[in-house]
């Protein structure tokens, strides 16, 4: 089984920087970390191979220092890892990106499942994976929880609902966004850590994918960030209670008694 | 799809909810949905339509018209028993080819967040997730999308100038859903469609409801949350026994859930559900900014902390400084006393 899991770095911390022109995220210059959602599609995409045989392909669109995150993504037991990464891909919102991304699975090839993390923590718009689906006109399953069943002809998930979860059944290929819940990823050793930096990554530019320019980047996404702005403050006058335990206590329920709540 | 002109652009008209079901059921959120969609046409002059794709949903149309909808597109067919992400697509992206709607909201739900992105990918339109505020540009008619981004540090307001419809999700409880008005004139629009071999694609095995481990903390009118400051599990108990005693649910931060003292589904933040309760307890949860944007709207604050420095202690209408461990046990002793 061919498998692409499609990682994301994002910045390590939420000190968010902004870049006043174009309104995006700097990315240069921040310490960044694998985005911890995609360490579970790897990890599935890892257990699958173990059923199945085949590969697991680690795919990250980004800087080049996206790059460290590819070889942890191989440390965590990816086989090979490829990053697109051309000042032409800057800018992309969730549209171009997915774009992108399956424009890179269509070159890698025979390709029979593509995993994603349930979102990237910079973004959290959880947008990408059902986006590759989509441009791929493959099915997809998001949410998913757990894989009842994989077998060389389809996979069968359990998927997340706010009422609970529903079972589907799809063939291959497909596009799976996974939970927290779905595994337990390995902690990360030295020796693989080390293993992974040997590995060549390859770099693919837009011409590399057979992307349409008019489709990648910044010009062409359909969204555009205007402004960036503090969240607003709450303009409370807070009335503080202290003291010994039992005068807090005896304060505050007669408080919440003149309100009715109690 | 992508603008070629001005007129190009004024042919898309109308504000449009996509309704959540879930099991055959229209979720409250559909009607937040449509309250927000209200005040965008009207600042647009035009109308609200929701879409309903279900099935069995057809006699639970005509009560959107009484939360604000005009016109109610209604696809009630057995193929749309479970949730195929795929032949919703197809049909939303047939409404969106027929009716030209300006403007497409949907919530922010594991539906929505599922069915959104491949409609924006599939009609070619711009799509901003977990919006918190909607508006309409006074200058040029546009559609302002305003979200928390990097945990809550910042908002950013996204427009899609080029693209028709312009398409935006939604979290439950963080928009507010117009009274119930039956007087209200609307009409219902029944659409047909072929499956086709959808069921080829995905076929949907079961449904569970599971409302044992889904916790509804979206609809309790009190909370009490705890987060590091609760230690572990035991001070969940004593959260527990506190909520209990008052009517209220039980929330958590984050730092609680991956410490493993409760589950995720108590989470509330960035990374969990959007809450607006009557009154919100939290108990040792310091307020970072992914915490605070999940609860802040609630309507009383009260926060019990060591620390009275915390960010969740200046946000708090009542701040009240202590041990957790002391303070909520002389709560329910004197609440019992009278
Ligand atoms: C992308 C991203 C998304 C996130 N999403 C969420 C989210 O959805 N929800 C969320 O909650 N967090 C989220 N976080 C995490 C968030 O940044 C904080 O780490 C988390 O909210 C902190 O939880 P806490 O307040 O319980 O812990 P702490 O910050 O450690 O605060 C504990 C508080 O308890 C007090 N305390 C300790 N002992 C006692 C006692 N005996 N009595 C009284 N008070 C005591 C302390 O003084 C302190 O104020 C997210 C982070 C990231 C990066
Ligand atoms: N630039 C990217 N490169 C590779 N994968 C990505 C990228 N952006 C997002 N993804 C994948 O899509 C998922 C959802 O991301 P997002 O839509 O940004 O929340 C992530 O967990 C990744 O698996």
């Amino acid at each position: 089984m061919k498998i692409v899991v499609c990682i994301k770095q994002v910045p390590a911390s939420n000190d968010a920087r902004i870049d006043p022109e174009t309104k995006r995220i700097v990315r240069e210059g921040m310490k960044a970390i694998l985005n911890p959602f995609d360490t579970y599609a790897i990890e599935e995409g890892v257990q699958l191979r173990g059923q199945f045989g085949g590969e697991v392909i680690a795919l990250s669109m980004g800087p080049e220092k996206a790059a460290h995150s590819l070889r942890e993504a191989i440390s965590l037991g990816a086989d090979r890892a490829i990053l697109l990464s051309d000042r032409a891909f800057g800018g992309s919102d969730t549209w171009a990106t997915s774009y992108a991304l399956a424009k890179a699975i269509e070159k890698i090839g025979d390709v029979d499942l593509v995993i994603c993390g349930k979102q990237a923590v910079d973004g959290d718009t959880a947008q990408v994976g059902p986006g590759i689906a989509a441009h791929l006109d493959w099915p997809q399953a998001t949410y998913v929880l757990k894989v009842e069943e994989a077998s060389r002809e389809g996979i069968r998930v359990r998927r997340m609902n706010e009422n609970g979860y529903d079972v589907c059944q799809m063939g291959y290929p497909a596009v799976l966004t996974v939970l927290k819940d779905i595994n337990r990823p390995p902690v990360l050793t030295l020796k693989g850590a080390l293993a992974a930096l040997k590995v060549d990554i390859p770099v693919w530019k837009p011409q590399d994918i057979d992307a349409d320019p008019a489709k990648i980047g910044l010009d062409p996404s359909p969204t555009r960030v205007v402004k960036t702005s503090p969240p607003p403050p709450r303009n409370t006058v807070t009335k503080v209670i202290q003291g010994a335990p039992a005068d807090c206590a005896r304060e505050l329920v007669k408080d919440l008694r003149t309100r009715g709540i109690l | 799809m992508i603008l070629t002109d001005k007129d190009h652009k004024d042919s898309f008209r109308n504000v449009w909810a996509l309704a959540e079901v879930l099991s055959g059921e229209i979720q409250p959120v559909t009607h937040e949905l449509i309250g927000a969609a209200r005040a965008l046409a009207d600042a647009r002059g035009s109308e609200v339509w929701a879409a309903v794709l279900g099935e069995g949903t057809a006699s639970q149309a005509e009560e959107l018209i009484a939360y604000g909808a005009d016109k109610v597109v209604v696809v009630d067919e057995a193929a749309l028993r479970g949730f195929s992400d795929e032949l919703e697509c197809g049909i939303v992206e047939g409404l969106i080819r027929k009716y030209k709607p300006e403007i497409l909201l949907g919530a922010a739900t594991a539906r929505g967040r599922a069915l959104m992105p491949r409609i924006a990918v599939k009609s070619v339109c711009g799509l901003t997730a977990d919006c918190t505020e909607l508006g309409i540009d006074p200058q040029n008619g546009d559609l302002l999308q305003t979200r928390p981004a990097f945990g809550g540090n910042i908002l950013a307001t996204i427009r899609s100038s080029n693209h028709r419809p312009q398409l935006a999700t939604v979290r439950p409880r963080v928009m507010k859903a117009l009274p119930k008005d039956a007087s209200r004139k609307g009409e219902v629009i029944r659409e047909r469609i072929e499956a086709g071999d959808a069921g080829k694609i995905k076929q949907i095995l079961e449904i569970f409801q599971d409302k044992e481990s889904v916790v509804n903390l979206g609809h309790a009118q009190i909370i009490v949350s705890g987060g590091r400051g609760v230690k572990g599990p035991q001070g969940f108990e004593l959260l527990r026994g506190f909520a209990a005693k008052i009517g209220a649910a039980v929330g958590a931060s984050r730092a609680a859930i991956d410490s493993g003292w409760i589950s995720y589904s108590h989470q509330i933040g960035q990374t969990g559900q959007t809450v607006q309760a009557k009154v919100y307890i939290a108990c040792g949860i310091s307020g970072q900014i992914q915490h605070l944007v999940g609860m802040q709207s609630s309507d009383l604050i009260i926060a019990i902390d060591k620390n009275p420095d915390t960010p969740m202690m200046q946000l708090a209408d009542i701040a009240i400084v202590g041990d957790l461990f002391e303070v909520i046990p002389e709560i329910i002793r004197e609440i019992d006393k009278v």
